[in-house]
């Protein structure tokens, strides 16, 4: 392109530059949140990976138990397998320390197996400089109170070689000396390693290991050792290689991952409308400068390239912009909320902020794409203009003569309807999303003629500029196109989010009621770490004045799917307590066999693709036990699965009487502060955690809130894409029609009246636009309640609708779009009728 | 006797070195060495789990079908931590057991060793009590049918070796009481099996080789550490062509000086003397300085055994076993002829410690 051209295209962005900001504006943010999701994730699954890499080693296959872990006897028989050439032992626990609001991840290692497996994990003593060799305790990696931290670990509790922490087994304490370092373990992984043999004894677990590391020997085919191998494992004990293992977690924030994502693209793509308004505008108001350069000699293909050109410098702008706010606000999400974005998967790493080249080039192509996109329809429109007729004033109006596309709509909709159907690819509801899509493509097919039908159902009315206003729309639904589709979009995606947000809310209240029957919770420690009630305990719990029954839960994970994520176990009273959250079964099963009854969640029974009534086996004390289908729950905790029987049932087939949670009814009267008291006084201070069930459903309902803080952040920024759509739209609007003001105020029109032209005008489009967003909205939420969530999540949720948001929403939204209409307008309408007129002549 | 204490016995562990450095242990959990304990066979061939550490340390020549002569040393070291003596979990480590295997090939000019370490952790690794027998894995040592058999399988060589013995166990010291310093409480249990008759295979750079040759056993176990001013020790184990042997050693001090000194000398008629610190001299005469570490060895010896003087002199110069990137430890441990009048009377192993840094232990 040479200089004049790039005078007349690029330089038009600076000369209008509100319309060139907001798009800017637009396409920075979708970049920039799509970006930092990315960058978040990428760096939290690289630390995550790595972790999983370094805990693996070198190992070709691992034996993986349950969270209960499997029988140490296991190991001897493993290594001295012929076709293994190592097996190294871990017991790994997930350590309460009272008194600090974390755990830590300590590995229980055999020193002298884990060198030739997982050498990261070798624990040195830290020795003072100028110590003598002979003074250098040898053994010290294999005393029993001797704990090695890795750097990230010693960074995080603040301790050092010689200093004293206290770890928490069951509700006792016991205090480990920080005996060294683990240097391998890198910068990023929070962990500790002690001696195996020392870990059973500390923790309790004699008898137990976690994982059992394989390297096999030389010649052997991988496959065909983990084959027969299986054969010598007890039910609910898997044989992996190390990938399973990491994809087993990977694959459970994939979901959330890629539902961040696709709220990201939702943003891009507004912004692709937004410039797509602004350039189509430009391009209106620019007609007769084209003609005229088209008149010159200047080719069509030329004249295209030049406007495509511009959106894609607003394309590159805003992406370079968007891209280097996303590395900031990852930045700053690593400090703030971890690398998790809330959700809690990644736990115990401390990712850091990299560059990421690849990422960040797509991302900048897309903001380049979203760009071009936009520009490209007008850019065609624009080529496509016979010079002759473009020379010639009111030809704009061409433009604005969209046809109802009612065919085109329907398809998309009939499409969107069949891509509910298949299932998930690989976990993500790829048919959901793209539902999602072609219903908002459709939606906006849809506008020209529900503006049409709607100025028609309007009828007559007698107020001028009302009058006025619908006859332009009617006669120009092609503007209301271009100034809704913003609209529609952000509010179809807002609308959307609304509702899913509050059913899953509500929905989310309702189980946490049915979950948390008594008036106040007792825990030791989080079911996965090293807390835990024992019988005697308990006991002394319920003996406390003002306790009347007490309601003992005990958690443990089982392997049902060698091949698959271990499954959440609840055992607790079913029939006696407050029952559950069913969909479907009941409560008393009436089956006559020996199976004991199950109450599995709706992902389980997705997974195992279960039904009411039918047989399931459970692997508990390395046995499989008969069990039989009474019901299916919902469950919004445990996406991996999760089955409920009945704490008598457990104890008797595994003879394990510890207790997780332990739930507590009060007599009345009693304060639950009291006992509270009473229960610190029993148990000691730091050793134990209550709650009471109202202060447990706000926490849990403020990580939810948490959870969708990032949902907000985008609904609020599409719907502000929104209102810019229509202010730009009507800015330009209102320039391009300055011959048209020019008449109305030859013909008697206040200049007042002009701007309430242009609000009402505004405000029809808006609601226009509402209405379709708001039907589309109801329609892409219920593809993501009963499709993506369904899919991504496995768990269902009851359609709720905030009518009263809702219409708050769309009634602020139109009034804000009327105001921004006049704001923008007011520039047109500060002009002198008679130039106005006179310019053409 | 003494033995290989910085012994590079696990690479990353560097237990080795805890076995007989460990200083911080207390002996009292520990069966002390007293004088006047009878030996008996075959039970005392067994591991002694209640004494801090022991070894079954086998060193000898090897013949091969093409008559090329190397030297050979499998050792099997157990080692008492007093840790976890209450803890019932299977992996307590109470006893840890470490196995050594060098071979001196000149053609290769230097060492060949491989190690392994272990916590004793029945069936995978152990040292069983009542007769020889302790492994680690598949490495192991046992006595059966009074036969010993060895079998070692490394990256770079491999070994399965029986070894017949001609006599009866030689007791060392005061009947098995061997004193290492001037202090009685430094001394050890320890007898001696010379003139093992070496039968079995050698793998070396893939190629498998028949073998025979003549070996020595010492079976020694003890609990305590040796003293502040001992720099290290000089001890010879040598099969005698005329059916004797010979065991010396003498601890030496800081400046070089002996500390203290003895020896068994059997004669081929099954004699026995024992030796006194008067009777044994260790005078050092060619040396050979090592271009790896710098530490300057006597290679060469003139040893003096009530008034006989024998030349020693190694199959090669070049037998140190340099364990700085591993355990730290440095020492030399080779096959050596005894010279005579000019004239060989007997092969057997020379050991040399505390010339790079000082060695402490037993």
């Amino acid at each position: 392109m040479n200089a004049a051209l790039r005078h007349v295209f690029l330089a038009s962005l600076w000369r209008r530059p509100l319309a060139t900001s907001l798009s800017l504006l637009a396409i920075a943010l979708g970049v920039a949140l799509g970006l930092t999701v990315q960058l978040i994730h990428s760096a939290a699954l690289d630390e995550f990976g790595r972790g999983i890499r370094l805990l693996s080693g070198t190992a070709d296959l691992q034996i993986v138990g349950s969270q209960a872990g499997l029988d140490d006897a296991l190991y001897p028989l493993l290594a001295r397998h012929p076709d293994i050439a190592t097996a190294s032992p871990v017991l790994e626990i997930e350590a309460r320390l009272p008194g600090r609001d974390e755990t830590l991840r300590i590995f229980g290692i055999d020193l002298f197996r884990v060198a030739q497996v997982t050498p990261s994990l070798l624990p040195m003593t830290d020795v003072q400089d100028g110590t003598p060799t002979e003074r250098i305790d040898r053994l010290g990696p294999l005393q029993p109170d001797a704990l090695f931290l890795s750097p990230a670990a010693a960074a995080r509790l603040a301790l050092a070689a010689g200093d004293r922490l206290t770890v928490q087994i069951g509700v006792r304490e016991q205090a480990l000396r920080i005996g060294g370092s683990v240097p391998g373990a890198g910068v990023g992984q929070i962990l500790a390693v002690m001696d195996i043999g020392a870990a059973q004894q500390v923790f309790d677990r004699i008898g137990r290991l976690t994982r059992i590391d394989l390297r096999l020997a030389p010649g052997i085919e991988r496959g065909e050792a983990q084959r027969r191998l299986a054969d010598l494992l007890p039910p609910g004990v898997a044989i992996l290689t190390p990938d399973d293992a990491e994809s087993e977690v990977t694959g459970l924030s994939r979901a959330y991952r890629v539902n961040l994502t696709m709220l990201a693209a939702i943003a891009l793509l507004t912004g692709g409308f937004l410039v797509f308004s602004a350039q189509l505008l430009a391009v209106v108001r620019r007609r007769q400068e084209f003609a005229l350069l088209r008149a010159l000699g200047l080719d069509r293909a030329s004249l295209r390239r030049g406007l495509l050109a511009e959106g894609a410098v607003l394309g590159l702008i805003g992406g370079l912009i968007g891209v280097t706010l996303a590395y900031l606000l990852t930045a700053l999400a690593f400090r703030l909320i971890g690398g998790d974005l809330g959700a809690g998967f990644f736990r115990g790493i401390a990712p850091t902020l990299r560059f990421e080249p690849l990422l960040t080039l797509v991302y900048l192509t897309l903001g380049v794409l979203a760009g071009l996109g936009g520009a490209w329809l007008p850019a065609r429109e624009a080529a496509r203009m016979i010079p002759a007729r473009g020379l010639r004033a009111g030809d704009e109006a061409e433009v604005y003569r969209a046809q109802p596309r009612w065919g085109a709509a329907l398809l998309c909709l009939i499409l969107a309807a069949l891509l509910c159907l298949p299932p998930p690819l690989a976990g993500v509801s790829v048919g959901g999303y793209l539902a999602v899509l072609l219903v908002l493509i459709g939606a906006i097919l849809i506008l020209p003629g529900a503006t049409l039908w709607a100025m028609r159902r309007l009828g007559a009315p007698r107020a001028l500029t009302l009058r006025l206003a619908r006859a332009r729309l009617a006669a120009a639904p092609g503007q209301a196109v271009v100034a809704g589709a913003g609209v529609v979009a952000s509010v179809a995606l807002a609308v959307s989010m609304a509702i899913m947000v509050d059913s899953f809310r509500s929905s989310v209240d309702g189980w946490l009621t049915r979950m948390l029957p008594a008036d106040l919770y007792l825990r030791a420690s989080a079911a996965t770490a090293s807390g835990y009630l024992d019988p005697e305990t308990v006991a002394r719990i319920a003996a406390l004045p003002g306790v009347i029954d007490v309601y003992p839960v005990r958690f443990a994970s089982l392997r049902l799917d060698p091949m698959r994520e271990s499954i959440a176990l609840i055992a607790r009273p079913v029939r006696t307590g407050n029952g559950l959250p069913l969909v479907a079964g009941s409560l008393q099963p009436t089956g006559s066999d020996d199976a004991h009854p199950a109450w599995i969640s709706e992902a389980l029974a997705d997974r195992l693709r279960l039904g009411v009534g039918d047989p399931l086996a459970l692997p508990l004390a390395d046995r499989l036990q008969p069990f039989r289908v009474a019901g299916i729950w919902r469950d919004y905790a445990r996406q991996q699965g999760a089955v409920v029987i009945e704490l008598d049932d457990y104890r008797a087939l595994t003879n394990d009487w510890l207790t997780n949670d332990l739930g507590l009814f009060l007599a009345d009267g009693t304060a639950p502060e009291t006992l509270m008291t009473a229960i610190r006084a029993t148990l000691g201070e730091q050793t134990s955690e209550m709650i009471l069930p109202g202060e447990l459903r706000a926490m849990i309902l403020a990580v939810f809130d948490r959870t969708f803080l990032v949902t907000y952040l985008m609904e609020a920024v599409a719907v502000l894409i929104g209102l810019f759509g229509i202010g730009t739209t009507f800015a330009a609007l209102a320039a391009s029609r300055r011959k048209e003001f020019g008449i109305l105020r030859h013909l008697g029109l206040r200049r007042r009246q002009i701007g309430t032209l242009l609000s009402v005008e505004a405000a029809l489009t808006a609601a226009v636009g509402m209405g379709v967003g708001l039907l589309a909205g109801g329609a892409i939420a219920l593809v993501l309640i009963e499709v993506v969530n369904r899919q991504s999540f496995r768990w269902s949720m009851d359609l709720q609708l905030p009518v009263v948001a809702l219409l708050v929403f769309g009634l602020s939204l139109i009034l804000l779009a009327a105001l921004a209409a006049r704001l923008a307008g007011a520039q047109a309408m500060r002009q002198d009728a008679v130039l106005a007129v006179r310019e053409d002549w | 006797m003494i033995r290989p204490t910085r012994h590079v016995l696990n690479r990353w562990a560097g237990l080795a070195l805890a076995l007989l450095l460990i200083v911080s242990a207390q002996a009292a959990d520990f069966a002390p060495v007293l004088e006047g304990r009878q030996p008996v066979f075959p039970e005392d061939t067994g591991a002694h789990p209640d004494y801090r550490t022991e070894w079954w340390y086998i060193t000898g020549w090897l013949t091969d079908d093409a008559g090329i002569e190397r030297g050979f040393q499998v050792t099997f070291f157990r080692v008492g931590t007093g840790i976890g003596a209450d803890n019932p979990s299977r992996f307590a480590p109470r006893q840890l057991i470490l196995a050594h295997a060098a071979i001196a090939d000149p053609v290769t000019g230097h060492l060949i060793h491989a190690e392994r370490a272990e916590r004793a952790l029945e069936p995978l690794s152990g040292a069983a009590t009542g007769h020889t027998h302790a492994w680690i894995g598949d490495w192991d040592l046992m006595l059966e049918d009074e036969t010993y058999r060895t079998r070692i399988d490394a990256d770079d060589f491999a070994l399965d070796l029986t070894l017949t013995p001609a006599g009866p166990p030689v007791l060392n010291g005061r009947n098995g009481f061997s004193q290492k310093t001037p202090a009685p409480a430094n001394a050890s249990h320890y007898y001696s099996r010379p003139q093992l008759a070496v039968q079995g295979r050698l793998r070396l750079a893939d190629a498998e080789r028949t073998v025979n040759g003549r070996a020595w056993l010492d079976h020694e176990w003890s609990s305590e550490i040796l003293p502040e001013t001992a720099q290290g020790w000089d001890w010879i184990g040598i099969n005698l062509h005329d059916g004797g042997s010979l065991m010396a050693f003498q601890m030496r001090q800081r400046d070089g000086s002996p500390l203290w000194a003895g020896g068994t000398f059997r004669q081929a008629n099954g004699r026995i003397r024992i030796l006194t610190p008067a009777q044994v001299r260790f005078n050092p005469l060619r040396r050979w300085q090592s271009p790896r570490t710098g530490a300057d060895y006597p290679v060469e010896w003139e040893i003096e055994i009530d008034g006989r003087r024998f030349a020693l002199r190694p199959l090669m110069d070049d037998q140190e076993l340099d364990g700085r990137r591993s355990t730290g430890a440095v020492y030399w441990e080779g096959a050596s002829r005894l010279i005579e009048d000019e004239i060989e009377i007997g092969r057997g192993y020379l050991e040399m410690t505390g010339y790079w840094q000082r060695q402490t232990g037993l």
